[in-house]
């Protein structure tokens, strides 16, 4: 009478089944395949499976582009780092002539005596709250990024 | 530019970081088919390929200080590709394509010249079938059939990438396989 497989062996008979089409077992672990192989034939299906489905994956291969995508490879990524490197500088610079603009047109306000001054503090209020929002944004941005374990996943 | 022989990761590393581009040129050539290949696997697009992978590369010169120069480039650099490839089949997945459109023209067949037309064209539909089910395969079945059958990479360096245990490795691929004899009943049932 057979025995009856475990899943403990049936486990085991998987791993080694996976090494043995990948040619990764070892002379020990391919004793221990034949050996269960031998106790159990009904395994010897699941075996012929795997095995015909390797052979022909083992005959597929990615397609290899055209050599000029090797040629033009690494200065395709040197000129987006240059370009990435150009944007955070007009950036930079965007930032601080609007910040000089601002505080120049904020001042010419100020010192403007035919302005109301009802109308000064409105302006200054929508500017306070302005660069409330804006703090708060960057402050909640920079949080996120720092503690969130998803940041590298688009949402 | 790069030649195996003088290719010290270590060294070329701490150049990275002290901000030398001429280094990061040698790593990228001495990787690039490594990474096209990974990202065209996991994407099946020549073009989303090259520049997902291109696109790693320069998050990768970004954030290059972070990188101990003790740790293998590629296992780092391969969990930014990986996570570009993903988000890539998410937004390719809202705008779903029709199972017609896959490609399939990005797998080579190795043509068995012992064979007669008969034959060739019967292993060529098979390959297509299996390419097809590969492709519809959940992404980290997928990953690992492609690192394993189509880059051929041992268990240990797959182990790596994945920042797993072997043991791990294993499993996953048995899952994945047989996720693929399923999406492929009739062909491999005896």
């Amino acid at each position: 009478m057979s025995r009856k497989l475990t899943s403990r062996e049936r486990e085991r008979f998987r791993i080694l089944l996976m090494a043995k089409i990948d040619d990764e077992l070892t002379t020990q672990e391919s004793g221990e395949l034949q050996q269960l192989l031998r106790t159990y034939p009904e395994l010897e299906k699941e075996w012929n499976t795997y095995h015909k489905l390797k052979e022909v994956t083992n005959t597929m291969a990615l397609k290899s582009p055209p050599k000029e995508v090797w040629d033009k490879y690494w200065i395709n990524i040197y000129n987006r780092i240059e370009r990435s490197i150009a944007w955070i500088l007009v950036s930079i610079g965007a930032i601080i002539l609007i910040t000089w603009s601002l505080f120049r047109a904020l001042e010419s306000m100020l010192a403007d005596t035919q302005l109301v001054p009802f109308v000064k503090i409105g302006i200054l209020l929508a500017l306070a709250g302005f660069v409330i929002l804006i703090v708060s944004v960057l402050r909640e941005k920079l949080i996120i990024r720092k503690t969130d374990p998803y940041k590298e996943i688009q949402r | 530019m790069d030649t195996n022989k003088d290719f010290d990761e270590g060294r070329l590393i701490r150049r990275c970081q002290q901000g030398d581009s001429h280094a990061y040129g040698v790593m990228v050539e001495h990787y690039k088919e490594r990474a096209y290949y990974s990202a065209l696997g996991l994407v099946s697009s020549h073009e989303a390929a090259l520049d997902l992978s291109q696109e790693a590369f320069v998050r990768a010169y970004r954030s290059i200080s972070k990188l101990e120069p003790e740790r293998k480039f590629f296992t780092w650099f391969y969990q930014i590709l990986r996570h570009l490839c993903f988000n890539h089949l998410r937004d390719r997945a809202r705008h779903a394509r029709p199972f017609s459109e896959i490609n399939v023209e990005e797998v080579q067949q190795i043509v068995d010249t012992s064979q007669n037309t008969e034959e060739h064209i019967e292993q060529a539909e098979m390959k297509t079938a299996v390419w097809r089910a590969i492709d519809s395969l959940k992404e980290n079945d997928k990953e690992i059939i492609i690192l394993k059958d189509f880059q051929n990479m041992s268990y240990k360096e797959i182990a790596e990438v994945l920042e797993c245990p072997i043991g791990t490795v294993m499993s996953r691929l048995y899952t994945a396989r047989q996720a693929l004899k399923s999406k492929l009943e009739g062909y491999f049932d005896e």
